[in-house]
C-alpha cells in the first residue's frame, strides 16, 4: 500500500514536523559525534585545529542536512529513488574511470569543492532503490524467483564496481546492507539458506585448495588470511596495525588510561588513529567503559530505527528506515570486529567518530530520510 | 481511501518478524562485541597493559667509566679523558650541504669524514645523531659551541676514552683497549661472557697486558637509563636513571719510575728486564724493548704504523719479559749447582779437572774458555763459569733432579700474572722429551742441560724468580697487582723451599764473587758500596751450533755475525748481597756477551731500584763514575721525552 491511497491529513506540515522528528535518534547521534570530538581532539595531542573543528563544523552542515532532508515528505524520496541509485551507480564507473587514486584504491571524484566518494553515496542510494521496488512489487510476487533476480542484480552491479576499486569493506556493506532490505521484504527463507550455505561452501573450498593444483586464491591472498587470524605471526609486517590496535584496546582496562594519556596513540604505536582505528584510541584512553558506553549508544539509535520502522506502516518507509539501520549497524559493526581483532582489517570507518567528510554526510542523510518516514508516517 | 487488503496485512505481519529477526541478529552481534571488548579490556587487561609498556619503554645501557690503573705510588698508569666529538642531527640540520659547508669553513676537518658521516646519516633515522669526527681538539669544540646558532643540528659531546698517560713505558704490561670485536664474542676471551655492555657497538675492552686479563674488574657495572620511544624509536623522554657501578682501580706493583729508567735503559736494543721485590714477590719494573705507544692503538693505528710494528724484526709488539723464551746459558748453572749439591752429588770442596773440554759417548763438549780452568771447585765453577764442571756434575745428578730444582726455583713452570701470552718456558726431563719427541733422552741433552743449552727454555720473569728463590730460600711468588678496589692482594713472600741453608749460602757467596772478585765473569760490573753490593750471574747462550770447522778457525767473533744468529746475552742478581731486596734479570736477544752487555744493564738497574731514583756516582768503581754520570744524564733525557710528564692521581 502507499501513500497517495492514503489520507495525508494527519501528516503534520510546517514547523510542526520539527515536533514530530524522532528526537532520541537526534540526540543519540549527537552524543556520538561528541565521543569522535574528544577523540580527535585527543589523536591531535591537544591541538583542536588539525581535526576536531573541520569536523565539528561538516557535523553541523550534515546535521543541518539531515534536518531539510527529513523536512522534505518521504514519498518525494520515493519518487528519487531510482534517480537516485541510478546517479550513485554512474558515478561509480565515472570513479573507475577519471577517479583519483588514494590510499591505494580508486574511490574519488573531485567535483572542485568536495571530493565525492559514489561509493558512500551508493550505500543510500541502493537501499532507497531497493525499498522502492518492494514498495512497487505485489505481496505475492516477493518471492518469485524472476522478481528475486532484479534486486540481486541491482546489489550486484555496485558491490562488483567497488570490489574492483579495490574497496573490500564498501562492497561488504553494500552485499550485506542490501540483503537485509531483501530479507525484511519477505523473499522467501529458501534463498536466504541456499545464498548462506554457498557462502560457507566457498569458504570451505578456499581454504580446502590451499597448496592443491586447484588452489582458488593467490599465495599472497592466502597470507593476508594467515596474517588476520594470527597478526602475531608477522608483528612487523601486515600484522602490526591490528597487533598494536590490540594492545591498545586491552591495555585500556576497566576506565581507561585517562583523557589523552594513552601511550599507544600518544607514541604513534596505532596506525590510522583518527580514521579507521579511532576506536582503538577511544577504547585505550576511556577503557571498557567508554567503548562499552559508545557500542550501547549504537545499539540505542538502532532500537529507535528499528521500532520506527515497525511502527511505520508504509512499506517503503519501513524498509528504508530498516536498511539505513542495518547500514549504520555494519559500519560500526565491522569496524569494531576489525579493530578487535575479529574480522580482517577493510577500511571501513567508525560512523560519525572517525575523520572523513564522505561519511558522515552520506551518514547523516540516511538519518534525514529516516526521520522524513518517521514525520511522515501514516497516521 | 482503499481499505488495507488481507495480503497487506499479511506482508506486513511477515516485515515485523523479518524486522525483529534483523533486530535480534544485531542485537547478538552487538553482544559478541561487548563480550569481546570485556574479554580483551578486563580480562586480558594487564597482558595488553604490560604489552603496552614494552612498546613504550627502552632499556639504554649507560656504560661505566673503565677502572683506573695505578702503579704502586699513585701514577696514573691508564686513565680515562674526555673525549669530544662532533655530531650532527638530521632532522635538527636542515640543509645538510649548507650545514656541512659552515661546518668546514670553521673547523678543519678531513672531507673524508664528511663523506663517511652523510652516508650514515642516509642510512638512519633522521633523529639520529650522527657522529662526524672523534677526538676533536678543545679549540675546535669552543669553535663549535659559539658559532651554535649558525650550525643548527651540529653538537659537539663529550664522552669518554681510554689513555695511557706512561705510553710505551707501561705498553706491555699495562696493556691496551679496543672496540670489542666478533672474534673476542665467539672465540675469544669474552666468550662466556654474557654481559650486555658488550652488545654496544665499539664498547671498549681490555685486548692485551693487564687491560684484557683484568677485565672483568676493571669494566664495572652497566647502568640502565629507561627512556619512553615512540613508534619509529624516537626518544620522547626519560623516564629513570640509574648510573652503573664505575669498574674497580687497580693499582699494580710497578714503580713507574723505575719502570720508566728501566726502558730507557734497555733502549735501542730487542731486550727484556725484571725487577722483582725478593720481600712481596711485587714485580716492580717490568720491561721490554723495543716498545709501542699503546694510546695509538686506542685512537686506531693507521694501517702503516701497524705494519711497521708487525714487520719489525726487534718486534715492538711481544712483551718479552714474560713471552719470550730464551736458552738461559750459564745463569742455569745455579739449577744444576744447587741440584748437584742437594743430591750430595758434589762436595763442595771436591774439584774437577777443565781441560778445555769433555769427550762423553764420543762427542766432544767444549768449555767456553778454550785453554780450560784446571781443576774447578764448586765455588770457582759459579766464579768463574766453568762448562766442564757442569758436565761432569749433571751426569752424576742426572736430568730428573736438575728438572725437579729447576722447578724448585720457577722455571718450566707458567707463573700467572695478569699478562698476556705468558710462557711457562721449558725445564725438560726425561718424561718431557719422551712426551714431546717420542724419543729417549739421552746423556747428551743432559750435558747441554746442565749449562742451560739444548732443550731448556725460561723467561726473564722466571729467571728473575729463580734469583729471587736463590737469594731468599723462599719460594717467592710473583705478583704485579697490589690492590684491587683498595684492597691488598696476597703476598707473594712465599715458604721455604727446604733447600738446605749451606748449600744456598755457598751459591750466594759464588755468586757474589762473579761480580766482586777480580777473577769472577761478572767483574766489570762490580760496585763499591757495601750498603749496593751486588751477587749474580752472567749467561750467554747461543742460538746456533758452532761446527767442528768453525772451532778449528778460531771461535767467530759475535760482532760478524749477522743480528740475529748471535748469542743472547743474560744476566741475573740480587743485591744488596747480605740482605737481598731485589732481584733482576735482564736479557738482550743476540747482545753477545752476558757479562759485557747484560751484566751492566743489570747493575745499573739493580742499583737504580736500590736508590729509588739514580744511584751515588760512589757507588760505581772510581775509573767508571765519568762515564755513568753521562749515561744517567743521556737517560734522564730518553726518559723525559719518552712520554708526556707523568700524572699523579
Amino acid at each position: 500500500m502507499s501513500y497517495l491511497e492514503y489520507n495525508t491529513k494527519f501528516v503534520p506540515t510546517g514547523p510542526r514536523k520539527l515536533l514530530y522528528l524522532n528526537w532520541p535518534v537526534i540526540l543519540l547521534i549527537c552524543a556520538v559525534a561528541t565521543f569522535g570530538f574528544l577523540m580527535l581532539y585527543s589523536v591531535a595531542g591537544g591541538n583542536p585545529g588539525t581535526w576536531m573543528l573541520p569536523q565539528l563544523k561538516r557535523f553541523g552542515i550534515g546535521l543541518a542536512l539531515m534536518l531539510v532532508v527529513a523536512m522534505v515528505p518521504i514519498w518525494f524520496w520515493r519518487n528519487m529513488s531510482v534517480l537516485a541509485y541510478l546517479t550513485a551507480l554512474a558515478l561509480l564507473i565515472a570513479v573507475d574511470f577519471f577517479g583519483e587514486v588514494g590510499m591505494g584504491a580508486q574511490r574519488w571524484i573531485d567535483l572542485g569543492f568536495i571530493q565525492l566518494q559514489p561509493s558512500e553515496l551508493m550505500k543510500i542510494g541502493l537501499v532507497m532503490m531497493l525499498a522502492a521496488y518492494y514498495d512497487w512489487l505485489p505481496a505475492k510476487r516477493v518471492s518469485n524467483p524472476i522478481f528475486v533476480a532484479l534486486p540481486l542484480i541491482l546489489i550486484a552491479m555496485p558491490v562488483m564496481l567497488t570490489l574492483v576499486q579495490p574497496d573490500l569493506g564498501t562492497a561488504l556493506l553494500l552485499l550485506l546492507g542490501g540483503g537485509a532490505v531483501i530479507f525484511a521484504a519477505g523473499v522467501h527463507w529458501a534463498y536466504f539458506v541456499t545464498v548462506i550455505a554457498a557462502g560457507a561452501g566457498a569458504v570451505f573450498a578456499v581454504f580446502k585448495s590451499r597448496g592443491t593444483p586447484w588452489q582458488l586464491l593467490e599465495d599472497y591472498q592466502y597470507r593476508r588470511i594467515d596474517t588476520f587470524l594470527d597478526p602475531a605471526n608477522d608483528p612487523l609486517g601486515a600484522g602490526y596495525h591490528i597487533t598494536q590496535a590490540k594492545i591498545a584496546l586491552g591495555s585500556g582496562g576497566w576506565t581507561g588510561r585517562g583523557f589523552m594519556q594513552g601511550t599507544q596513540s600518544r607514541l604513534n604505536f596505532l596506525p590510522e588513529k583518527h580514521t579507521d582505528f579511532i576506536f582503538t584510541t577511544l577504547a585505550e584512553e576511556f577503557g571498557f567503559a567508554g567503548a562499552f558506553g559508545l557500542l550501547l549508544l549504537y545499539a540505542l539509535i538502532i532500537i529507535f530505527c528499528v521500532s520506527s520502522a515497525l511502527t511505520n506502516k508504509d512499506r517503503f518507509a519501513a524498509l528504508l528506515t530498516i536498511g539505513i539501520a542495518t547500514t549504520f549497524f555494519l559500519f560500526f559493526a565491522v569496524n569494531m570486529s576489525m579493530v578487535m581483532g575479529l574480522a580482517p582489517v577493510v577500511g571501513v570507518p567508525l560512523p560519525l567518530v572517525s575523520w572523513g567528510g564522505s561519511a558522515m554526510l552520506i551518514l547523516l542523510v540516511g538519518f534525514g530520510l529516516m526521520q522524513s518516514a518517521h514525520v511522515h508516517k501514516p497516521r | 481511501m482503499k481499505r488495507p487488503t488481507r495480503s497487506d496485512a499479511l506482508i506486513q505481519r511477515r516485515f515485523s518478524r523479518r524486522a525483529l529477526v534483523l533486530g535480534g541478529l544485531q542485537a547478538g552481534v552487538v553482544g559478541v562485541l561487548g563480550w569481546r571488548m570485556h574479554s580483551m579490556q578486563v580480562d586480558h587487561a594487564d597482558e595488553f597493559r604490560m604489552l603496552a609498556e614494552e612498546n613504550r619503554i627502552n632499556i639504554r645501557l649507560l656504560p661505566p667509566a673503565r677502572g683506573l690503573i695505578f702503579d704502586r705510588n699513585g701514577v696514573l698508569l691508564a686513565g680515562n679523558e674526555q673525549n669530544y666529538r662532533i655530531v650532527i642531527t638530521r632532522e635538527d640540520a636542515g640543509d645538510i650541504e649548507e650545514a656541512f659547508a659552515r661546518l668546514t669553513k670553521l673547523v678543519d676537518i678531513d672531507p673524508e669524514l664528511v663523506e663517511r658521516a652523510k652516508e650514515e646519516m642516509a642510512r638512519r633515522s633522521p633523529f639520529v645523531p650522527v657522529t662526524i669526527a672523534d677526538r676533536v681538539a678543545w679549540e675546535d669544540v669552543a669553535k663549535i659551541t659559539a658559532n651554535a646558532p649558525a650550525l643548527p643540528g651540529i653538537t659537539a659531546d663529550v664522552g669518554l676514552s681510554r689513555v695511557y698517560p706512561l705510553g710505551s713505558d707501561t705498553a706491555h704490561v699495562v696493556g691496551y683497549v679496543g672496540p670489542v670485536s666478533d672474534y673476542d664474542l665467539t672465540e675469544g676471551y669474552l666468550a662466556e661472557d654474557d654481559d650486555p655492555l658488550l652488545q654496544i657497538p665499539k664498547f671498549q675492552v681490555g685486548k692485551t697486558g693487564a687491560e684484557s686479563r683484568m677485565e672483568d674488574q676493571l669494566r664495572g657495572s652497566a647502568g640502565t637509563r629507561r627512556i619512553e620511544v615512540n613508534a619509529l624509536g624516537r626518544v620522547m623522554r626519560e623516564l629513570d636513571r640509574e648510573d652503573g657501578d664505575a669498574g674497580a682501580d687497580v693499582q699494580l706493583t710497578i714503580d713507574a719510575h723505575l719502570q720508566r729508567y728501566v726502558q730507557a735503559r734497555l733502549e735501542g736494543e730487542s731486550a727484556a728486564a725484571v725487577v722483582i721485590d725478593t720481600e712481596t714477590g711485587d714485580i716492580r719494573a717490568m720491561a721490554s724493548s723495543p716498545s709501542f705507544d699503546p694510546n695509538l692503538f686506542v685512537r686506531g693505528i693507521s694501517v702503516a704504523d701497524y705494519n711497521g710494528l708487525l714487520n719489525d724484526n726487534h718486534v715492538p709488539l711481544s712483551g718479552k719479559a714474560v713471552s719470550g723464551g730464551y736458552p738461559p746459558g750459564s745463569t742455569f748453572k745455579l739449577v744444576t749447582s744447587l741440584a748437584a749439591l742437594e743430591a750430595g752429588e758434589v762436595e763442595p770442596e771436591e774439584t774437577i779437572w777443565c781441560g778445555g773440554y769433555t769427550n762423553i759417548s764420543g762427542i766432544r763438549f767444549h768449555c767456553w774458555r778454550p785453554g780450560g780452568h784446571g781443576n774447578v771447585s764448586f765455588h770457582e765453577s759459579i766464579k768463574q763459569s766453568c762448562d766442564c764442571y757442569y758436565y761432569e756434575a749433571s751426569q752424576r745428578v742426572g736430568i730428573d733432579k736438575m728438572a725437579e730444582m729447576a722447578r724448585k726455583l720457577g722455571l718450566g713452570v707458567r707463573h700467572d700474572l695478569p699478562l698476556s701470552a705468558i710462557t711457562p718456558g721449558i725445564a725438560p726431563d726425561k718424561a718431557w722429551k719422551r712426551e714431546r719427541y717420542g724419543e729417549e733422552w739421552r746423556i747428551g741433552d743432559t750435558v747441554n742441560a746442565s749449562i742451560g743449552q739444548g732443550y731448556v727454555l725460561a723467561s726473564p720473569l722466571q729467571l728473575a724468580v729463580m734469583t729471587a728463590r736463590v737469594a731468599t730460600g723462599r719460594s717467592v711468588t710473583p705478583r704485579l697487582v697490589h690492590t684491587i678496589d683498595g684492597v691488598e692482594q696476597p703476598s707473594g713472600r712465599g715458604e721455604s723451599l727446604g733447600l738446605n741453608e749451606n748449600n744456598l749460602r755457598r751459591l750466594r757467596a759464588a755468586m757474589y764473587d762473579v761480580v766482586n772478585h777480580q777473577r769472577g765473569t761478572g767483574y766489570g760490573t762490580r760496585t763499591v758500596l757495601d750498603e749496593a753490593k751486588i751477587a749474580g750471574k752472567s749467561g750467554t747462550s747461543q742460538v746456533r751450533r758452532i761446527t767442528p770447522e768453525e772451532r778449528a778457525r778460531g771461535v767467530t767473533s759475535n760482532d760478524d755475525l749477522p743480528w740475529n744468529r748471535r748469542d743472547h746475552a743474560l744476566w741475573v742478581d740480587f743485591a744488596p748481597f747480605d740482605n737481598p731486596r731485589y732481584a733482576v734479570c735482564v736479557v738482550v736477544e743476540h747482545g753477545g756477551g752476558g757479562s759485557s752487555v747484560a751484566g751492566p744493564i743489570g747493575r745499573d738497574i739493580t742499583l737504580q731500584a736500590l736508590y729509588d731514583g739514580d744511584p751515588p756516582l760512589e757507588a760505581y768503581p772510581s775509573n767508571m763514575r765519568g762515564r755513568m754520570a753521562e749515561q744517567q744524564e743521556h737517560i734522564r733525557g730518553l726518559a723525559a721525552q719518552g712520554a708526556t710528564a707523568t700524572i699523579r692521581a
